[in-house]
Order: C-alpha cells, then structure tokens, then sequence
C-alpha cells in the first residue's frame, strides 16, 4: 500500500510540474503560434538558477523565494528573446521555431560551462521535508504540496483567462488575431506579456522539481518532449487538456518507468498515437477547419 | 546533357584519395553521409513544405538495428544491411501514418515527440541497446570479400551509394510525382479539389526520405564501427535540417552544400570550440536572422542590397 | 424522371451556433445552367465547399448523378466528375501556365503517381495543355510565370483548370467577379461555349453579368433558399426584389 501511495503521488507531482511547464507552452502556441522548443531549457534553468541560490545559503532566501527569483528572470530572459529575435521573425512560424531550438541549445551548452556537469540537488524545503503520517501510511509531503501549486496556479490561470481584461484579451487573440487587432487590443504588449509569463511558470517550475530531479545537464531534453506529448494530447491552446494531459501522462510516466522500466519511455507514445490517430487536433483543442 | 564541370567535379572526387591525406579522405565520406541524410530530408522540407525534426531517428534507428544484427546475434553483412532497411523503412511508414494526420507546427511537434522517444529507448532499454555504452565492435562491411577499412576504400563505396542515393532523390524530386508533391506544398487545397490523395502523396514521400535515411545510417554506423543514443538526439536532427536551410532547401544541392558546410565546422570546430551544441545554436540563430532562404541566395541578395546601396 | 446531376435534399450546416446553411434543396439536372444569387453571406460559397466536399454538412444529404457524396473525400469526388473555380486565387504562382494546367491534368490520371519521368517529358500531356490553355486564350502565355498574369488571367486560367478536367459538373464561384467590362464579356463568351455535357452552376453577385447565360436562378439568402425557378419567374419573384433593392 505504502509503494502504491508513493507512486500515486510522484505520478501526480510530476503531473503538476507537467502542467506547469505544458500550460506555459500551451498558451504561448495558442496565441502566438510559436512551438517555443525553449521550454524545456527554461526548466532547466529555472532548476539551476535556483539550485545555485539555495546552495550558497543566503539568509534570506529560502525555497519559496529561490523559485520566485528563478522565474522572474527566466520570465525576463523570455521576454528580451521574444521581444529581440522572435519579433522579427512574425510571420515566419519555421523560423520561429528554428531560433526557438537554437536558443534551447545555447542555454543548456551555457548551464553546463557555468555549472558544470554534476548535478545539483535542490533541498527539500525544511517545513516540509517530513513525510505526513496518516494512521500506518506516510505521504511525502513535499510532493503533496507541487499538487497543490499546480491546481493553484491552474485556478490562477483559470480565473486570468476567463475572468479578467487580461485573460479576455488573450482569448480574444487566440480566436482570432486579426479582429483582435481591429478591436484595439495591444497585441504586441500582449504577445511579450504571454511569453514572458509562460517563460516565468516554466523557471518556477524547475525550482519546484528541484527536489524531485534536482538540476542537471538534460533536464530540458527530458522534459521538453513529454510537455509536448501533453499539449498534443491535449490540445494545443486549451488550458483544460494541457491540466488532463499532464496528470495522464504524469500517471503513464511514472508508474510505466516503474512497472516497465525498459520501455517506459515507449509507452508514452501509445496514448498520443491514439489520440492523434482519432483527433488530430487533441482532446480538447480547437479543429482547424 | 552532360556539363563539363560537373564531369571534372566527379573526377576530383573519385581522384580524391590519390591527393588528400587520410584526414581529408575521412572528412569527404562523412560530408557524403550528412549529404545524403540532407538530400532525403529536404525531399520532406523543401518539396513537401513538412518540416521534420525526426529525421535523425531514422538514421540511428538503422545503424542500431544494422549493429545489434551484427554483434549481438552475429548475423551477415548483407542480411543485417537488408534487415536494417526494411525496418526503418517500415518504422517510417508507422511514424508517418501518424505524424502527418496534422501538418506545420503540430507536424513537427509530433516528429520531435517521436524522434525523442526512440532517443529515450536507446538509452534506456540498455538490454538491448546497450544503453549508454552503446553498440560496438562492428566490422565494416565487405562486399565480394573486399575488405573497406581503409580510408579510401571506405571513401569510395560512400562515394558510389551517394551517387545513387543523389541520382534516385534527384529523379524522384524531378519526376510527375514530384511536380505533385510540390503543388501539395503550395496549394493543398487546389491540389484536392483536382483529384489528387494529399495525405498518400506525404505519406510516399515520407516512407521515401525515411528509406534514404536508413542508407546514410547503414553507412554511417559503418564508417564509426560504432552507434551510441546520441546519435538519435534532437541535436542530430537538428544538425541535418540546419544543412538543408543553411544550404537553401528551395534547390537540389544547396542541401549538399549545408550538409558540407555543416559537416566541416564540427570537424574544424572541436578543435576550438568544447560546447558544440552552443556553436550549433549561434549557427541557427545567424542562418535564421540573417539569411533565412540559405546562405548562397542569401548571399546573393546582400550583395545587391549593398551594392544597391553604395550607388 | 432522368437523374439530376445534383440532387440536395434538406442541406443544413451550423457553424458552433451559427446556420450558414438552413434547409437547402435543390435540383440540377444534366446539362442545365443554373445560377446561384444572393447576397454577401447568404451562404453561396458554404454551399459549395459543401459539394465539393471542403466543408462536411450538419446534416441532409448531396447526390451527385444519383451517387450519395456526403462524406467523401474532395480528391474522390474530383474523380467523380466534380470541378470547380475558387474566389479567391489558388493557382500555383510560382509555376509557368501550362505547369499549372498539366497539374489539373494530371490529377486524374494515373501518372500522377509517376517517380521517375518528369512532366516534361509527357508530350501528349504539353499538347493537351495548350489546347486547354488556346480555350481561354491563354495558349501565347503557356510559358509566363502565373505571378505575371493580370488579374483577368489568373480567373481565366482557372477556368482553364476547371475545364482540363473535362467536368461533368462545373462550380464557377463569382467568374467575373474584379474584371473589367472587356474581361467579363471575354469570360462570358468563354462560360457560353462550355459544351452542355457539363452542367454548370455559378454564383454570381451580379445578376445581369450572369442571366443570359444560365436557365434556372436560386436565390439564397440567410442560407435559405427563398426563389428557385426558371429565369424569367426568379428575376420577377417579389422576394429578389426586396433582396436586390433593400441593397
């Protein structure tokens, strides 16, 4: 039983650290049409930045401000490369995607030269590095608590979009750009503020999967195509399918390396296939007609 | 119609071992191997209008397979070459019927997903694979018994399957298939209403390129004796599309040209440069910035942009 | 009764919640001339896409000579005999004139699954091209880059297309719609010469470019058919005068 309560909740955690990465992502398609294949190199740093921090022992900043720190400046890293490189190339979404993939690759070759390639464990936070004893069962309480931030940051996110300016602009972009434009709504203001919060989320992130992967060379290569498996699940542009997609194939990805250890990684693919096979546009996204 | 400079090029190429040292003759069947892998790609990028970031898997899915037939179950040359082929060309023709259900963004997402994957098996089904270790101890293959482990020997069987591969994707790109593949690419929706089977016309171009891949691959684990995951990584098939942009993906040989390109700085680079990735990145971003239709129309048109301007 | 060419019966298609085609039925027989009027957005052009076969319908049901075609693929139903013009240009602009014709002739051909000879050296299929291209007058630009057509051109050299196809039902979408008063009457010669094996249907905004060229009008409007008769009924219907004056 204990075995069955640790495996539900890494699956769950790394659903929410999914979710967190994936919704960035998510929105970042939907309203601008660029893949941005950075993502995962903004994890990663994000990771490191707050590995770093924590690891000279700063009074002051515990794991809560490390993970707010990391991501404002990975969140103003994504802006200077949106507003600087991926301005100029609107209208071209290859190349957008191309300079995406580049940019990913400097960063990780960057964290490896500054940080070398050990990696770096992230402490668990101390208030809560105790497992909670319910009767016979413990839970790992830390993972709990990643659930919990991204259910959070889903509602948060959730009430942005549906229920502020903000958020009725961004859904308005998403619809349909052009109307968007005519109706005045900064597109340009818009586009920056998007990508630097789907950037932002992502470094947060890493921060908080600190405990569970700690910081090392290739984190982003491993979690950049499982977001993508989410949001193709999903849907792309849909909030909704990125939160479903995330804790399915947090589920699928923890309990398959467990079971299957060999193919795990195999196994991922079953569900996209399927979903693609039956609905191209994912579960819950939009169909281009 | 036979043009005189190429005629003298193939002569350089097939004299080459009489005159460039072994390093040089080394460099020349790797720049074929990255050639060949650029060619089939821009079959998919330049004349399909579909841009994979996968392509890499189908090269390093082949060597694997060519290695573990050949080491771990001892089988020949000729069977494990055969064998090698026919599965990548079947795994193509799985991953397409997949992947080009979307097209665009979605369509390269998906191909990343799945070369990632492969990348992700490699490296873990270690039982197999050999995981991080990877597959060695590979002899080159001897065809008639001719042994190929020399530098030229290596260089010149490269050189003869390239002009094949070049011949075959040439003829292909230019035959009435490939004049369809193209409207496909311009007009899809034009392109249905007059009759023709969008989706079967990427997917034969797809399980083509894939076949082509598979061919670099089998030459490509038999140069290096050797294949490990990172072969199959993102930054592989990444490489190989930088070459078809870098070259210009609008023609027949400017992908040769990037492959070229892109083959000689690695080489070059590694002697100054440890963080290959990151070079790669700034490659990316320059070709993209600056000359995103290829470095020779790219070229050309700076020039009369300067030229323009001093007037 | 002989099997119409088109048969519509109780067409509808919602878009989320919006009908842009409400309870269409209509009836084309084999070689007739029909016209399709209405104003913008009465849904003319859903109800073609809905033929050929872009657009699926909400429901009801499109019988191509007495085959059922909801459902099927464009690429079949070109192969079925369907051909048609678009509104906006979707030629090959890249490519010369008579690559663009020898396209739509070869979309139904079994070359078009050819690896290994070029079209160039498809003489019969060149020839067939010119002619197609001499039908719209077009046969001195074969070798101009369609880029460097007038906008007059580019609509007859998709007509072109439509017409290499040898049809058996043609759907011009709004032929003269941006041409000149020369162009028009050079298309409209070009649509009247259009042997009756091919049944035509066209939409058309203007109504008088059109008339004397077709037998029977349906008028559109909202999605709904509100006048379908012969032309001399249509055009005096009270209803295509309240359409075209509240204009």
């Amino acid at each position: 039983m204990q075995f069955w309560i640790i495996q539900i909740l890494n699956s769950l955690a790394l659903g929410g650290l999914l979710f967190l990465l994936s919704s960035g992502f998510s929105l970042i398609f939907g309203l601008q049409r660029i893949a941005n294949l950075t993502h995962g190199a903004f994890f990663m740093l994000g990771a490191y930045i707050g590995a770093s921090l924590l690891r000279e022992h700063i009074p002051g900043i515990d794991f809560w401000l490390a993970a707010l720190i990391a991501g404002l400046l990975v969140a103003l890293l994504g802006g200077l490369l949106e507003r600087l490189v991926l301005r100029r190339l609107a209208g071209n979404p290859l190349g957008q995607v191309l300079v995406t993939l580049g940019v990913a690759f400097i960063i990780s070759d960057a964290c490896l030269m500054i940080w070398g390639g050990d990696p770096i464990p992230v402490p668990t936070p101390q208030a809560i590095a105790r497992p909670l004893i319910v009767g016979k069962l413990a839970f790992p309480t830390y993972r709990l608590v990643v659930v919990g931030i991204a259910f959070a940051v889903a509602a948060g996110l959730y009430v942005l979009l549906e229920k502020t300016r903000l958020g009725a602009m961004i859904r308005a972009g998403v619809d349909d750009m052009q109307i968007a434009r005519a109706v005045g709504i900064r597109v340009s203001v818009l586009f920056t503020c998007v990508f630097c919060l789907g950037a932002g989320i992502a470094g947060a992130a890493g921060v908080l999967g600190g405990p569970i992967f700690s910081a090392y060379p290739g984190l982003d290569a491993d979690m950049l195509p499982l977001a993508l498996i989410v949001v193709i699940l999903g849907g792309v542009g849909s909030l909704v399918g990125a939160f479903i997609g995330s804790f399915v194939i947090g589920a699928i990805y923890t309990f398959g390396s467990t079971l299957f250890p060999d193919v795990a990684y195999f196994i991922l693919f079953l569900p996209m296939i399927v979903v693609i096979a039956y609905r191209p546009e994912g579960l819950f996204g939009r169909s281009r007609a | 119609m036979i043009r005189l400079p190429l005629v003298f090029a193939l002569a350089a190429l097939i004299a080459l071992p009489a005159y460039a040292g072994e390093f040089y003759v080394n460099l020349a069947s790797q720049v074929l191997i990255a050639a060949i892998v650029a060619m089939s790609l821009n079959l998919l990028v330049g004349y399909g209008g579909l841009t994979s970031l996968g392509h890499a898997s189908f090269v390093g899915f082949a060597a694997y397979v060519y290695a573990w037939l050949t080491t771990r179950l001892g089988a020949g040359n000729g069977v494990a070459s055969v064998s090698a082929l026919a599965a990548t060309t079947g795994l193509a023709c799985v991953f397409g019927l997949v992947a080009l259900r979307a097209t665009g963004l979605a369509f390269l997402m998906i191909t990343l997903a799945f070369s990632q994957i492969l990348w992700g098996l490699a490296y873990r089904w270690a039982s197999v694979t050999n995981g991080d270790n990877g597959l060695s101890g590979i002899t080159r293959l001897a065809p008639f018994g001719m042994s190929l482990d020399s530098a030229a020997g290596f260089y010149w069987m490269t050189l003869g399957v390239s002009l094949v591969a070049f011949l075959a994707i040439a003829a292909f790109a230019g035959s009435a298939f490939g004049a369809t593949l193209r409207g496909v690419r311009d007009e899809p929706r034009r392109m249905a209403a007059l009759g023709y089977n969008i989706r079967l016309i990427r997917w034969i171009t797809f399980v083509y390129a894939g076949f082509w891949a598979a061919v670099a691959g089998l030459l490509y684990v038999n140069y290096n004796k050797y294949i490990h995951p990172s072969s199959l990584s993102i930054a592989n098939s990444a490489e190989g599309l930088l070459g078809v942009i870098a070259g210009g993906s609008g023609t027949l040989g400017g992908p040769i040209a990037g492959a070229a390109l892109i083959t000689v700085l690695k080489n070059y680079s590694s002697a100054y440069v440890e963080r290959w990735n990151m070079l790669l990145g700034f490659v990316f971003l320059a070709i993209v910035l600056v000359v995103p239709e290829g470095i020779v129309p790219g070229l050309q048109r700076l020039s009369a942009h300067w030229g323009v301007r001093k007037q | 009764m002989t099997t119409p060419a088109l048969d519509i019966q109780n067409l509808f298609k919602k878009f989320g919640g919006l009908p842009a085609t409400r309870d269409v039925t209509m009836r084309v027989e084999v070689g007739e001339r029909r016209l399709i009027l209405g104003p913008n957005g009465a849904g003319k052009t859903t109800l073609f896409n809905q033929i050929t076969g872009d657009i699926a319908p909400t429901s009801g049901s499109i019988r191509l000579f007495g085959l059922e075609i909801t459902g099927l693929p464009p690429s079949r139903r070109a192969h079925l005999g369907i051909a048609r013009t678009y509104q906006i240009i979707t030629l090959f602009q890249k490519d010369t004139l008579e690559h663009n014709v020898m396209l739509a002739l070869l979309g139904l051909s079994r070359r078009r699954y050819d690896m290994f000879r070029s079209l160039a050296s498809m003489p019969q299929m060149r020839e067939k091209a010119r002619r197609a291209l001499g039908q719209v007058g077009l046969d001195q630009l074969g070798q101009r880059k369609v880029s460097e057509l007038s906008y007059g051109e580019k609509r007859r050299l998709e007509i072109a297309l439509a017409l290499a196809q040898e049809p058996k039902l043609l759907l011009l979408d709004e032929p003269m719609a941006g041409l000149s008063t020369n162009e028009r009457a050079t298309v409209r010669n070009l649509i009247a010469s259009i042997p009756r094996s091919t049944t035509l249907v066209m939409i058309e905004h203007d109504m008088d470019s059109a008339l004397s060229l077709v037998d029977k009008v349906t008028l559109l409007h909202y999605g709904q058919v509100l006048v379908d008769g012969d032309r001399e009924s249509a055009v005096a219907a009270p209803q295509t005068r309240e359409v075209y004056l509240g204009l």
